[in-house]
């Protein structure tokens, strides 16, 4: 591992990390490398440095190790991390799911489940290590000193309780003020997070509101008690790109306006570049890199970093070099496609009227990949659920190598079934727990009249061509990890050799560098095998990856379809241009080179 | 193309975490200790003991427990209860048993085919539990016993068919949300059929809460056997069974206590046990203890 070289303030921050770690004498084999390294640069080291955290630092992490309980994979959520969070800054913590990121957020405020603990280290919060501390102290100092949102905001609100006692409760909680002063205070906060007519608002249920509303609620409430830190885990996650990138201006605006420091954790580069000030990249518990945004961001040190950001899927604004392809024979055209969704009585009055997708009409042709861009609720699931047939459409024809599969009943369509095959978004639910592998895989054909031998056989040489060893034909789903489960069904989908693949939102659920590893092996199998695919994604840098064409959906509708670079170069529609502008860390015109998968992603690394 | 191997370590069912948490149940691990030695000394008792249970001893009538060879003592035909007690132990036993099998079936059945296919099948299908469910099972059990000819096996039967409801409605339950989940989805999308969906696919998943609900079902069947018989509609002696064992005892409570007393504590032994297996089933397989 190179040493990249040190700049003055990064040294001094070393030293007062080293001395510090002298005193809790945990020397491992890197950290003791690195300290022989200063001490070879010939920086005198301060015996004792006293200033544990220099001034307009108001939360100081050192040498935090979490130990996890036995039989877990490893043995620490996270080990001798170390961090500052300097007053006014926003600090981003990125990772991927199982970097111990949140752990870390939990250990700060003193939310750690009973099972596993803080084993060494300290958490200054303003002076005061918190590590230790007595449950009333530490009550005492949450949502007054340091506060959290988290990620999904309907869960982390009281169903039951409107969004006024809500903020009231916090202030009431620590014994603010008076039952009017509180009352006064949640309007303020409801207007300061930016809700439409707060008096209102203050009397309304969560459940009433929008996901971006409910996050503002959730951010009125960790700001009743002006707290000196905010931490957020993942706010923007369950988010729509263009309420999350309105909740990122949120959560900036009262940063600058208040001068209080944000711990922002998120797992999306775009997201990094758009708000932090300083980055803490974390990889298996470990603290790999740490510098200020524009250091890691441009010019990485370590090479899980650099790994991490290449993985980051850009808009292309180029469109994709087209196989070369003998005809271009329509394998699917949709015309006027409507569905719509009942709930409730007819009879009784209650019927709420749910136009999913609304008068869609598209062609797709063999070898091609149409995406479908849209948030949620556009209807683009269920368009994909209606041209698998999984769902009925109400009108519109559905013509599949010419023949009108729209009205044909289950009986009559199931013959065609394996020429249609669909990958699914949630690599846990998409494969039957109580089933080997090959049962999965093999099943569908076995069913169709394929003799078993040859549906294994088919099986195994599917397994090792979506990268997974054949030893995988016996294993059950619960032994392989989320990447590993989508090439599982990914391989599911080839086993008819289909001509169409309808993937819905296919890598949403995995970590970046996975989804690259995915978007790569589907790119390799559409130009093996000339398979047309439909691609649903909500994420339209992903889109821009692997479609030749892109269709915007909005409120069951297409509102705008065309090439890649026409969608994010020179959108024709309002929505789509929207949609582009909230894309987190990125304008088009300043997209990196790589348009298509470059050589970086080969590596072979495992998921 | 790299191979990428990198699976977690092969666990097998016993290293499971539901296993793991059914063994620190110890009231559920007495329950089985219990009944496994209940079962075995049903099966061997009998040819252990010194008396048949149907020997007559009109010389030690009555005889208290411990005395002589009669480890439990005679009943008024002097007889020896420990191996009437047994034998009583193989009837009611394999009637639980045969009936929890039984209602359990049905029980599935009704579940599975209520719960995947809804609609107005389903209805039709749940409705009928309901009804099943708002008649006293007690009295239609004795209604039935009192008009049907009673031997063990239409006693089981009757026992299957007023009690299959409780499970039904749980499969119910747990197939409608299972039926949501997208590996069915992506089971119609290979183009399996309905009731390959129904029971090879979807019903493995819900075995969980089939299992407790069964455990269940065998303390509440031993339990409705002791009660037709007691009332005399059950199983007619002289072939035993712990229900009518107690029928017989009534009239000597008094004089000859242990009559009473010791085929009530084989009922209260072996429908706890099963109650205790069945709570420990249930902590042990709850997946919502999982995050916890």
């Amino acid at each position: 591992m190179s040493q990249p070289p040190m700049r003055e303030g990064q040294v001094e921050r070393r030293i007062v990390e080293l001395s510090k770690e002298r005193r809790h004498a945990k020397g491992r084999g890197r950290r003791r490398q690195e300290r022989t390294a200063l001490k070879g640069e010939g920086i005198l080291m301060a015996s004792d440095v006293q200033a544990a955290a220099p001034t307009g630092v108001v939360l100081s992490v050192r040498d935090l190790s979490v130990s996890l309980p036995e039989g877990m994979e490893r043995a620490y959520a996270v080990e001798n991390i170390s961090f500052d969070l300097k007053r006014g800054q926003i600090l981003c913590i990125i990772g991927e799911s199982g970097s111990g990121k949140s752990v870390t957020a939990n250990a700060i405020m003193g939310l750690l489940p009973k099972a596993i603990r803080v084993s060494s280290g300290a958490i200054h919060l303003d002076g005061t290590n918190i590590v230790g501390l007595s449950p009333d102290k530490l009550r005492s100092l949450r949502g007054r000193v340091v506060s959290m949102i988290f990620q999904d905001p309907l869960s982390a609100l009281n169903p039951l309780m409107t969004v006024g006692a809500q903020i009231e409760e916090v202030m009431a909680a620590h014994d603010v003020g008076t039952p009017a002063s509180r009352r006064s205070r949640a309007i303020d906060l409801l207007t300061e997070v930016g809700l439409p007519d707060p008096p209102l608002m203050y009397h309304q249920y969560p459940f009433r509101l929008s996901g971006g509303q409910r996050q503002r609620v959730m951010i009125a409430m960790a700001l009743a008690l002006e707290p000196a830190i905010l931490i957020a885990d993942e706010p923007t996650t369950a988010l729509d790109v263009t309420t999350q990138a309105q909740i990122l201006q949120l959560i900036r605006d009262i940063q600058r306006r208040k001068g209080m420091s944000v711990m922002f954790i998120t797992h999306d580069f775009g997201v990094v570049a758009e708000i932090a000030d300083y980055v803490v990249v974390m990889e298996k518990g470990h603290c790999v890199e740490q510098g200020s945004a524009e250091q890691v961001l441009k010019s990485p040190s370590h090479l899980y970093t650099r790994r991490l950001i290449a993985a980051v899927p850009h808009l292309t604004g180029k469109d994709r070099i087209p196989r070369e392809a003998s005809d271009r024979a329509s394998v699917l055209k949709a015309e006027g496609l409507v569905k719509t969704y009942r709930s409730g009585s007819a009879l009784f009055g209650t019927q709420r009227i749910v136009p999913a997708v609304n008068g869609v009409s598209f062609d797709i042709t063999s070898g091609r990949t149409l995406g479908v861009v849209g948030e949620s609720g556009s209807g683009k699931s269920s368009l994909g659920r209606l041209l698998i047939k999984l769902m009925e459409c109400d009108s519109g024809s559905i013509l599949f190598e010419g023949r009108d599969i729209a009205g044909l009943s289950e009986a009559e369509f199931r013959p065609l079934r394996p020429k249609i095959q669909m990958i699914f978004q949630d690599p846990f639910a998409s494969l039957n727990p109580r089933s080997t592998v090959g049962h999965i895989l093999t099943v569908g054909p076995v069913a169709h009249g394929m003799h078993y031998s040859e549906a294994a056989e088919r099986a195994r040489e599917l397994l090792s061509h979506v990268g997974l060893d054949a030893g995988a034909f016996d294993r059950y789903p619960h032994e392989f990890s989320g990447g590993q489960r989508q090439r599982i069904g990914i391989a599911r989908a080839l086993m008819f050799k289909p001509r169409l693949l309808i993937a819905d939102e296919a890598v949403s659920a995995l970590d970046v560098s996975i989804q690259a590893q995915i978007l790569k092996l589907l790119d390799q199998i559409q130009r093996e095998t000339g398979v047309s695919m439909i691609f649903i994604t909500h994420d339209l840098r992903v889109a821009s990856q692997i479609c030749d064409e892109i269709a915007v959906m909005h409120r069951g509708q297409i509102v705008e379809c065309g090439p890649p670079s026409q969608i994010f170069l020179d959108p024709k529609s309002s929505y789509t241009r929207e949609l582009v502008a909230a894309i987190p860390g990125e304008q088009p015109a300043s997209t990196p080179e790589h348009a298509d998968f470059g050589p970086h992603h080969n590596r072979g690394e495992t998921l | 193309m790299t191979t990428i191997v990198a699976y977690a370590a092969p666990t097998r069912w016993w290293h499971s975490r539901a296993v793991h948490r059914f063994l620190r149940h110890h009231l559920a691990l007495a329950g089985i200790a219990m009944i496994s030695l209940l079962v075995l000394a049903c099966i061997v008792g009998p040819y252990a003991l010194p008396y048949d249970m149907l020997y007559i001893d009109l010389r030690a009538r009555f005889a208290s427990p411990l005395s002589g060879h009669h480890y439990l003592g005679t009943d008024p035909l002097g007889r020896d209860l420990a191996a009437r007690l047994l034998m009583a132990g193989r009837v009611s036993l394999l009637v639980g048993f045969s009936a929890m099998l039984l209602s359990t079936l049905i029980g599935t059945l009704v579940g599975v085919t209520a719960g995947y296919r809804g609609g107005w099948v389903g209805a039709a299908l749940m409705r009928t539990v309901d009804g099943f469910l708002s008649y006293p099972s007690i009295f239609l059990v004795l209604a039935l016993a009192a008009t049907l000819r009673p031997s063990p096996a239409m006693i089981t039967v009757i026992i299957a068919v007023t009690s299959w409801m409780e499970t039904a409605r749980i499969v119910e339950a747990e197939v409608r949300s299972l039926r949501e989940r997208e590996f069915v989805q992506a089971a119609r999308m290979v183009g399996l059929s309905r009731s390959h969906i129904m029971f090879r696919e979807v019903l493995p998943n819900a075995i969980g809460p089939i299992i407790v609900a069964a455990s269940l079902a065998v303390a509440r069947a031993i339990l409705l056997e002791a009660y037709i018989s007691f009332l005399g509609y059950g199983i007619q002696p002289p072939l035993p069974s712990w229900g009518n064992m107690l029928n017989g005892a009534q009239q000597y409570l008094a004089s000859a206590p242990w009559l009473a007393i010791v085929p009530g504590a084989a009922i209260t032994i072996a429908v706890t046990s099963f109650n205790f297996i069945g709570d420990g089933l249930r902590d042990a397989l709850d997946v919502r203890d999982d995050h916890t």
